[in-house]
């Protein structure tokens, strides 16, 4: 049974993300806390804002422990947005924040003498698996740099070619706003809710 | 490539759009969140709500307005009018939207600006700003000043100054429209959006003036501009041809412009 788990912080657009889930005819829940993610079949972790305030909102739930055990242990099927996908890394420099650590590597700012920052917009996402290419929104100031490159599941170029998605077994994370990304990013997240 | 985005701007009073000619003589249009769908479908990039009545009637945004919209289209959108403090972005942004733009609001208390991107990141707040050409270059060196509440106020500033400012604050991206340009579906003010990319380093947004596919092409060929606003071109019932947004990008991807087009 699909039990979809929606983790609601301060900062996040959680409410986003239920919309986008709701369409596809799916029901979802809000998890505010690491008993709220008892049962979850998936996990899906959105974001706006900045690493330190993501991980800060983490801490305060007190929900990493359990996270970790669902997703690394477990493997129960994890999609992390935006900042969601930024904190799976080793290290932000936004704020100079240590971050999960779950991936290796870690986040850059973009380079502002070359091109605007933030990135805001549509913007053509490649995927390196049969996942159909295409225009996904993006709104960014930092990017990962993945260090292993079998993590990496799509690339976009902003002024440098950039991480644009990563997976590994159970761990799913696109830098795109999937769930603001029309019928392609419906279309990325039905994908995920179906694994 | 980051491509050009088309913004449709819908001003909402009780739900539904209404059109305008230079911020007066509103005509009833649609409910916000039907004509929002079929903008959506037609491949409209982002949306802006202005909710106009909420400044001069000194009430909060329309938020079911806003959860309705939020439900039904699934690309970025941004909410104007009305918000004056943390606890009205806060509402906004939990009922769906992407984005909050402040513009009379952020002139009387420019602090908003830092506040709203402290709290919920840069990317949240659009600094909004209605210019006019002002002769009187000792006072307005740009050549444009500010106006506010619906652009019948001069805030004595000057435009490009203003600019930078929200910008230094914490503005995420800048929607310049043109008080003159509003309305007269005679393209875009150009030299403003050069003097305003020159200036600063956010996306900018175009907006006023958009009476035919060649403004897109013009206010996109001639200046670095990131996105640009249409509205009467896309639904105005005054208009004898209304476009999709579709038949826009079509005509901007065949001018060579980088744009987001599918089949």
């Amino acid at each position: 049974m699909t039990v979809i788990k929606i983790i609601d912080y301060k900062a996040g657009n959680a409410p986003s993300v239920m919309h986008a889930v709701t369409h596809l005819g799916l029901q979802a829940e809000f998890a505010r806390s690491a008993d709220d993610l008892a049962g979850a079949s998936h996990i899906i972790l959105p974001g706006v804002g900045s690493a330190k305030a993501t991980m800060d909102s983490l801490e305060e739930m007190q929900i990493i422990t359990t996270l970790e055990r669902l997703v690394l242990q477990e493997k129960i099927p994890f999609l992390g947005i935006c900042v969601g996908l930024q904190i799976l890394f080793e290290h932000s420099e936004e704020g100079d924040q240590k971050c999960l650590g779950w991936l290796k590597g870690n986040v850059k700012r973009f380079d502002n003498a070359r091109v605007r920052v933030p990135q805001m917009g549509w913007n053509e996402v490649r995927f390196t698996d049969d996942t159909e290419s295409g225009y996904f929104y993006y709104v960014n100031s930092y990017h990962a740099i993945a260090a292993e490159s079998t993590d990496i599941w799509a690339t976009s170029d902003y002024g440098e070619k950039f991480t644009a998605a990563v997976k590994r077994d159970n761990i799913f994370a696109v830098q795109f706003h999937t769930e603001k990304s029309g019928e392609a990013g419906l279309t990325l997240l039905r994908r995920f809710l179906s694994c | 490539m980051l491509t050009r985005r088309l913004i449709a701007c819908f001003d909402i009073a009780n739900g539904r759009v209404t059109k305008a000619v230079q911020f007066q003589d509103n005509i009833d249009v649609a409910p916000a969140d039907v004509l929002a769908s079929e903008m959506y479908r037609a491949q409209i990039d982002e949306l802006i709500f202005y909710d106009i009545y909420a400044s001069p009637e000194k009430r909060q945004t329309d938020i079911e307005t806003v959860k309705k919209v939020a439900a039904r289209v699934f690309i970025p959108f941004t909410v104007g009018g009305g918000v004056r403090d943390l606890n009205d972005m806060y509402e906004v942004l939990k009922a769906g939207a992407e984005k909050i733009s402040v513009d009379s609001a952020a002139v009387r208390n420019p602090e908003i600006i830092r506040d709203g991107a402290k709290a919920f990141g840069s990317q949240c707040v659009v600094l909004s700003t209605q210019v006019k050409r002002d002769p009187d270059v000792g006072r307005f060196p740009s050549g444009y000043q500010v106006y506010i509440d619906g652009a019948r106020k001069a805030a004595g500033l000057d435009a490009i100054e203003w600019l930078k400012r929200g910008e230094a604050l914490g503005a995420g991206e800048i929607c310049l429209n043109s008080i003159d340009n509003d309305g007269t579906l005679n393209g875009y003010d150009i030299p403003l959006m050069k003097k305003a990319e020159a200036a600063v380093r956010v996306p900018l947004i175009a907006s006023g003036g958009a009476g035919k596919p060649e403004h897109l092409a013009d206010v996109f060929s001639q200046t670095q501009t990131q996105a640009a606003i249409i509205s009467s071109m896309l639904y105005s019932p005054r208009l004898k041809k209304n476009y999709t947004p579709k038949e826009l990008k079509e005509y901007l991807s065949e001018k060579g412009v980088a744009i987001r087009l599918f089949v």
